[in-house]
């Protein structure tokens, strides 16, 4: 018997009144669970031990961000995009400046392309140093978590530097960024990018070889090439199927077409290979990083447009057009011309997408987040049939979901 | 050994403390938190219990999965009113003595998010010890937190609470 769970891939429940007397078990997984990775909820079929049915109950999370963000001005709701997928806010970010940016057909200096590229690395390895420290711990390597932690403390703290916010940094805006790099800034990613390398060879060292992480991930959670397509899989989920599709490759954007990295792509289609995938994508956002930082360009690093960002403060002093700009501004706000657009990202998690419709006003009539956490929460039916109970654990943290990201 | 010598290292071993307090010593320099995370904060309070600030430091780093287990629940995010049933049963699962941390501005009122969706605070349907600001909170502020509830804990004795 086949059954659809998606359309365009099957599964074969042959097997399923099978070994163990031919009762299901079914089963809650969550939403209070300590390896969920958040409030992810899963009901499981179980025949004996083996995984024969998986739904994800999802919406735990669920904060109205995007309901929200209409009753917000454009500019309030870079505040917002921080905190759905909460381990990489400057992406998020990013992703709706962009699209704002597109809506009003403004293009930002290079300085500030540059320092939206360093965050958005910054976060992508801070983002895969959560994923692996968690992960780690889940499946018994708990020194992971103090290693991971470590270094996403030093890269907290340069986004301390920036912007002022260990982790919601609303660094990233429509029109530019909120303020030029520091000197102290500058030495400390100089710094990082020396020492992180040596950083991700421990990792390694503690993983990669070790025999009970292979055993724990090597043909767990197999999602081949088709199947990670046709059920929209991205990010890591897909390179790790072998499928080299990266968006700052494949749709560069913040001039990502400028700087030279591989994408990184496995093709065992397991745990292991999505594992894979995410060292060696650390290892080529320092790369990425240690490029911007040599070419970082000089020049301002917000656009020149009294109309969209405020008036430097000692202009308020003498100017009174500047003190109309800046009420006008913290009173309304900017209008975006009417339309919609759809600007996507490559976030930690695979697409980060952000939809806008605009009427014209000086608050969005709708935004739209599409988020890699929800669509690669699809995949799990397909990756957790026939495992283990206990293979749920690491399929669940391969898939990276951040439920704050699929719910919301 | 003589009486004389028996009295003296007598003294030298035994302290004489209220019943109260030797109570309150125990539980508040061994709370164990609930392992409960929910958003963003979930996060910082992980990085609370790693090697950089360390929460071991003060009895706290046994988070427990079970809610049998654990006696101090850090609501460590926003709140939605799908997760508040839930939040509440666990809180109901915990043995006494308990306390509650609540962790963020989102836990403590809503935070950012006054709307349909998220609870407007966490201490609509659970007692809360001790609220933190902050979105999120510094670990450093986590422990601070600690420290007070520890505070009232050792204060609070074997009386049940008021």
């Amino acid at each position: 018997m086949t059954d659809t769970i998606s359309r365009g891939v099957t599964v074969d429940r042959t097997g399923e009144a099978g070994a163990f007397g031919g009762e299901l078990l079914t089963i809650n997984f969550g939403p209070h669970h300590p390896s969920t990775h958040g409030v992810l909820r899963l009901i499981v079929d179980l025949d004996g031990e083996q995984v024969r049915r998986l739904k994800p109950v999802i919406g735990y999370l669920h904060t109205g961000i995007e309901k929200q963000m209409e009753a917000l001005r454009w500019q309030q709701g870079v505040t917002v995009t921080d905190r759905h997928d909460y381990l990489s806010p400057p992406i998020n970010n990013l992703a709706y400046a962009l699209a704002v940016e597109k809506l009003m057909g403004v293009e930002v200096p290079p300085r500030a392309n540059a320092l939206r590229v360093i965050m958005s690395e910054l976060t992508r390895l801070s983002s895969h140093l959560v994923w692996m420290g968690t992960s780690g711990l889940e499946l018994g390597a708990m020194s992971m978590l103090m290693y991971c932690f470590r270094e996403r403390d030093t890269i907290l703290d340069m986004n301390e530097e920036i912007s002022g916010f260990r982790m919601h940094t609303s660094y990233i805006r429509p029109g530019g960024v909120m303020a030029d790099s520091t000197p102290r800034f500058l030495e400390m990613l100089d710094q990082f990018c020396r020492d992180m390398p040596g950083h991700v060879d421990e990792y390694e060292a503690l993983l990669t070889n070790n025999p009970i992480w292979r055993s724990r991930t090597i043909g767990i959670g197999i999602l081949s090439a088709e199947d990670a397509k046709v059920l929209g899989a991205t990010g890591p989920m897909l390179r790790g199927s072998g499928v080299a599709w990266d968006l700052r490759r494949s749709m560069p954007y913040s001039g990502y077409e400028n700087y030279d990295f591989e994408i990184a792509t496995s093709d065992m289609c397991d745990c292991y290979g999505r594992y894979l995938v995410r060292i060696k994508e650390m290892r080529e956002s320092i790369k990425i990083l240690r490029q911007a930082l040599d070419r970082l360009p000089d020049g301002p690093v917000n656009v020149d447009d009294r109309k969209m960002l405020p008036p430097p403060r000692e202009e308020l002093e003498t100017s009174m057009e500047a003190v109309i700009h800046h009420f006008k501004l913290f009173t309304e706000g900017y209008s975006v011309p009417p339309g919609d657009v759809y600007v996507a990202v490559e976030s930690g998690r695979g697409e980060n997408g952000c939809y806008i419709a605009s009427d014209g006003t000086h608050k969005p009539r709708r935004v739209k987040f599409r988020s890699a956490s929800f669509v690669n929460l699809q995949a799990l039916e397909r990756m957790a049939l026939n495992h283990f109970l206990a293979d749920m654990v690491a399929i669940i943290g391969t898939a990276d979901t951040v439920l704050g990201d699929c719910d919301r | 050994m003589g009486i004389e010598a028996l009295a003296e290292s007598l003294g030298k071993n035994i302290l004489t403390t209220s019943l109260g307090k030797l109570v309150g010593w125990g539980r508040g320099n061994s709370v164990w938190p609930a392992q409960f995370g929910l958003a963003c904060c979930a996060i910082e309070m992980i990085a609370t219990a790693t090697a950089g600030v360390d929460i071991a430091r003060f009895g706290s780093e046994a988070f427990r999965a079970s809610p049998r287990q654990s006696d101090l629940m850090i609501v460590s995010g926003r709140v939605s009113q799908k997760m508040a049933p839930i939040l509440r049963t666990i809180y109901d699962q915990m043995p006494e003595p308990k306390w509650v941390i609540s962790m963020g501005a989102c836990a403590s009122t809503g935070g950012v998010f006054n709307n349909y969706a998220l609870l407007q605070g966490v201490d609509k349907i659970v007692p809360v010890d001790v609220y933190i600001p902050g979105c999120p909170p510094r670990p450093e502020d986590l422990l601070n937190a600690l420290m007070i509830l520890q505070e009232r804990i050792k204060a609070q004795g074997i009386l049940p609470r008021q």
